[in-house]
């Protein structure tokens, strides 16, 4: 089973990188963005028939290494 | 005075290291990251470099090593940890040490001389030091420190931020700022203090000719507290 995990940062937490994007892409023309926030997404193949059991192994793994709750959310995406 | 260096994959101050603390007295063995146990030791240093290299989060991998079990006991039984650049970004990784390190403001990569102060002076880190204020060396590009309300509030009333980025008068202010770190923080203790966690090398800073040698006052002031 296939699971996906998205981590973004916090929204107090500084992202010079995705202001750098925005930036670009001001100068790039398209200057209706007005805000960029990079994040990192994560395909996970998981050895695992019970979607739910899937689930909380991928959870469980994002809060232990994929993300550091102190600067970062994650999100999964319902496995297929 | 017994110490120990862990080596990771990418870690490349190891070796600065292990000859800054033997120059000063300490009996130094070096660590694999994939050994189970630590040799009897005084002091225990997480290393600069780039250890994983930088895989996912700075001192992520690292944090998950095999070696850090029993680090992360040392430490939490009051054995004297310390960790330098990467070193701290393990630390923090680990959780020894609140906080993160977030990616430099200005998105580059800094390698020059700083002024560090000296926050804390009640620990033994840098209890009897001489001078308030060190010319260290840092080279990171993740240096930036950051942590939520509610941990700054909880350092600030444990006093464990234990170095801040100042100018060479000892002046703390934003203008010598130059990662980013929330209140110019260089370095912070855990609540006992017995963990340090610093972005500056004073490894790099042993020797009059080369660099400078306010490396050599805190070493030498650090065996001395052990003693």
């Amino acid at each position: 089973m296939k699971v996906q995990v998205i981590i973004t940062l916090k929204k107090n937490v500084l992202d010079p990188q995705g202001k750098v994007i925005q930036q670009t892409l001001d100068g790039m023309g398209f200057n209706n963005i007005s805000e960029v926030r990079q994040g990192k997404f994560f395909e996970i193949e998981i050895d695992e028939k019970d979607q739910k059991k899937a689930k909380e192994k991928v959870e469980d793994l994002s809060k232990k290494l994929l993300a550091n709750l102190v600067i970062e959310d994650y999100k999964i995406i319902e496995p297929q | 005075m017994n110490s120990c260096v862990i080596t990771f994959p990418g870690s490349n101050c190891d070796r600065d290291m292990d000859v800054a603390l033997k120059q000063f007295g300490f009996k130094n063995k070096m660590v694999w990251h994939n050994d189970i146990e630590l040799p009897k030791s005084d002091l225990v240093v997480l290393p600069g470099g780039f250890s994983y290299g930088d895989y996912l989060r700075c001192g992520s991998m690292a944090s998950k090593s095999k070696i850090m079990q029993s680090v992360i006991n040392f430490a939490k039984t009051g054995g004297m940890l310390m960790g330098i650049c990467n070193g701290f970004q393990i630390l923090v990784e680990t959780e020894l040490v609140p906080g993160v390190l977030l990616r430099n403001k200005y998105l580059e990569f800094i390698c020059k001389n700083v002024f560090v102060k000296i926050n804390n002076s009640e620990n033994n880190y840098f209890k009897n030091i001489k001078k308030n204020t060190l010319e260290l060396h840092i080279a990171h590009n993740e240096g930036n420190y950051f942590c939520s309300d509610d941990q700054m509030k909880e350092i600030e009333d444990n006093n464990q931020i234990a170095l801040l980025y100042c100018d060479e008068n000892g002046v703390v202010n934003e203008k010598i700022n130059s990662n980013g770190s929330s209140k110019n923080i260089a370095g912070i203790f855990n609540k006992e203090k017995n963990i340090l966690g610093m972005m500056p090398h004073p490894e790099r800073m042993i020797d009059s000719y080369l660099s400078g040698v306010d490396g050599s006052i805190f070493f030498e002031n650090l065996i001395n507290n052990l003693r």
